[in-house]
């Protein structure tokens, strides 16, 4: 951190329109991740938050279930304008990107018969599919070494990839031994 | 119709509380239900509107509000997105304001540091799922070896990869 980074610690609040027109923004930019783009907007551009208190935010929202930029817009609207905020926030994020998905989604519809049409989507599924595997040894490389969580990686693996399995009872039986195996090598 | 679309709140509401470690996670339950049990798209299609979810911009669980379209329309679009976006947006509300009572607290660190395996298994799942339904061709494989590979070792731009299969797909599908 230098000197400049200290001296502008100063935030300012938000209102609701702002918050709207932040998640807009953001809802407009981010591909694939947007996690880095929130905390420049939140952080650097509109100083909404601390450095430190969006790091604790994003604590609290990755703990939380659904996405976590989903749960941080709503975290950041309540914090600033109670329900009202996050309405304005999620809503801001969401909005534009609806709409562009339903576009690109009508002209799937319209021309998927289309030879040509159908390689060019067969190829983007296809890319769409390397990006989930690239992102899946993202998140194990850290668990590599650690045969407990291995262990649990394999069987989530078998019950939903293989089995086919609900995830609701899946989660109910193997996230609960997830935490209990966490327990007992945390002390 | 009117059951369509309490189907499609039932099963969104379900994946909205228990997707820890986010959308990807719960990719392969939707695709289970969406194809299998209702049969609303076949799974090509499903991977295709994933895909297309991914080359928008936008939070990466744009797929849900896309197949709430082509299911049942408008209708069927804004129940899939209340029904994913609302229970847990509520969870945080609530959350964010008892977050001070237990940040701290040990049991709050061992319970994030034991999802951290479920969410890398359900990534797993996802990746295995998704590549299983959109590679049918040798041409599709190396597309997804590759942009894999450039993903995972280089900075590529997610879009820039999207992009790059798009294209091969075009040029080398034919043959």
């Amino acid at each position: 951190m230098t000197a400049i980074d200290t001296e502008d610690d100063r935030t300012s609040k938000p209102d609701i329109n702002g918050l709207f027109t932040g998640f807009l923004g953001l809802g407009l930019m981010g591909f694939g991740g947007v996690l880095p783009m929130a905390r420049r907007m939140m952080v650097e551009d509109r100083r909404w938050l601390r450095a430190d208190e969006f790091t604790d935010l994003l604590g609290l929202c990755q703990f939380l279930p659904g996405g976590n930029i989903i749960n941080m817009a709503v975290a950041v609207g309540m914090k600033f304008h109670g329900w009202r905020g996050a309405l304005a926030s999620i809503f801001g994020l969401i909005a534009a990107p609806t709409a562009i998905v339903i576009c690109l989604g009508a002209i799937y519809d319209r021309y998927r018969q289309d030879p040509q049409v159908e390689h060019l989507f067969a190829g983007l599924a296809a890319a769409a599919a390397g990006l989930l595997v690239a992102l899946a040894w993202k998140v194990m490389k850290p668990l590599l070494g650690k045969p407990a969580a291995l262990a649990i990686v394999a069987v989530l693996f078998v019950a939903i990839a293989v089995l086919r399995l609900p995830l609701l009872t899946t989660m109910l039986v193997v996230a609960p031994l997830s935490v209990l195996v966490s327990w007992r090598f945390s002390r | 119709m009117s059951a369509t679309l309490i189907a499609l709140a039932v099963i969104f509401t379900e994946l909205s509380l228990i997707a820890f470690g986010g959308g990807n996670a719960v990719l392969p339950e939707m695709q289970r239900r969406v194809v299998e049990v209702q049969h609303w798209v076949t799974s090509e299609e499903f991977s295709a509107l994933f895909a297309l979810a991914q080359a928008a911009p936008g939070p990466n669980m744009m797929i849900v509000p896309l197949i709430g379209w082509h299911v049942a329309g408008l209708p069927g679009l804004l129940v899939s997105s209340v029904a994913k976006f609302l229970p847990s947006s509520l969870i945080a509300c609530f959350a964010v304001t008892l977050w001070d009572r237990f940040r701290d607290r040990p049991w709050r660190r061992i319970v994030q540091a034991g999802l951290v395996p479920v969410t890398a298994g359900l990534v797993a799942a996802s990746a295995a799922v998704i590549t299983v339904a959109s590679v049918h061709s040798w041409l599709l494989a190396a597309i997804t070896g590759v942009t894999a590979g450039l993903s995972a070792f280089t900075r590529a731009h997610p879009v820039a990869v999207l992009a790059l299969g798009a294209v091969a797909g075009l040029a080398f599908g034919g043959f």
